[in-house]
């Protein structure tokens, strides 16, 4: 298990393992976009209380998961590379940030879009929303940190420390509909005993759940190969992938 | 369902089309990103290497 930590923490080891890797996650989410498009937009009935309205949920849900989820896989890897100080997991969270932050974004301006129909307001101050946006600002945090940095080392501690602090934003966001009622509504879906969702919007929910999941796997191998290779460009591996093509 | 209808999404059509485009964007950029980066860094590597070479020729 060791070796195999070592071996993974090896920045030419992770080049080649994520060259390998990415295609078979983009294809895979691929074909899970499209059966969740399928299911959602053509299998799934209407809400009776929404109507069609609801049909952003299959977009709005699984990025806002992502959101909290690509969090957390920085902030674990800020934590490894700032204790083990592993090169590897120092990419994992500069490769991250920028991702999270989309899925953040898209998240906010979806559920903006889809509040404007049932709420009848693009926006409110509601704490599911504020601290939405919250995390919005720390994803941003965290990049805008390392680039004014200067020194690589010195910038990505800083970044790691602002990424590990901001965690305590995840449970307030996951809870936010619970301790403070206002207009988002509550879970539907993470009471696992009944969740309260027929089948036939939970399936393409989850599907698109699974795809945005794979999603994320390819582009972060995809951005953290390019930021392993910026890094060691002046090695002799890099020389050799580089001349190979 | 006419493909009209279809577009339309009972008057609901501009927020869920709209949603569904920004979701395309996000996910086309988060693929086009790091190819380009990947181009950039492929271009950067190559000059470093060909200046290396150039410094290396004696002068006649």
């Amino acid at each position: 298990m060791w070796t195999w930590f070592h071996r993974f923490g090896s920045p030419r080891y992770f080049y080649e393992f994520s060259g390998k890797w990415a295609p078979w996650f983009g294809w895979s989410s691929l074909v899970c976009i499209l059966i969740g498009l399928y299911l959602g937009l053509f299998v799934a009935p209407p809400d009776y209380q929404q109507g069609q309205s609801y049909r952003i949920i299959f977009i709005h849900v699984p990025s806002a998961w992502m959101s909290l989820f690509v969090y957390m896989n920085m902030a674990a890897a800020a934590l490894v590379a700032l204790v083990w100080k592993i090169k590897v997991a120092d990419v994992v969270v500069t490769s991250c940030a920028p991702i999270g932050a989309s899925f953040t974004f898209l998240a906010l301006v979806t559920g903006s879009l889809w509040g404007k129909p049932t709420w009848g307001t693009w926006w409110v101050w509601d704490a599911r929303l504020t601290s939405e946006l919250v995390l919005l600002f720390l994803y941003l945090g965290v990049i805008a940190l390392r680039a004014a940095i200067e020194d690589r080392t010195d910038g990505s501690r800083a970044a790691g420390i602002l990424a590990l602090v901001g965690v305590v934003n995840i449970p307030i966001i996951h809870y936010s509909v619970e301790w403070w009622n206002t207009l988002h509504q509550s879970a539907t879906v993470s009471k696992l005993d009944a969740p309260s969702i027929h089948i036939s919007m939970l399936l393409p929910l989850l599907v698109m759940a699974v795809a945005f999941m794979l999603y994320f796997s390819m582009t972060l191998l995809l951005r953290a190969r390019c930021e392993i290779l910026d890094r060691e460009r002046r090695s002799r591996w890099a020389l050799e992938v580089v001349n190979g093509t | 369902m006419s493909v009209q209808e279809f577009i339309r999404m009972d008057g609901y059509g501009f927020y869920i089309w709209t949603s569904y485009a920004l979701a395309l964007i996000v996910l086309v950029a988060n693929l086009v990103a790091p190819m380009l980066a990947r181009k950039r860094i492929f271009r950067e590597i190559k000059g470093a290497i060909r200046r290396e070479k150039l410094k290396n020729v004696p002068q006649a």
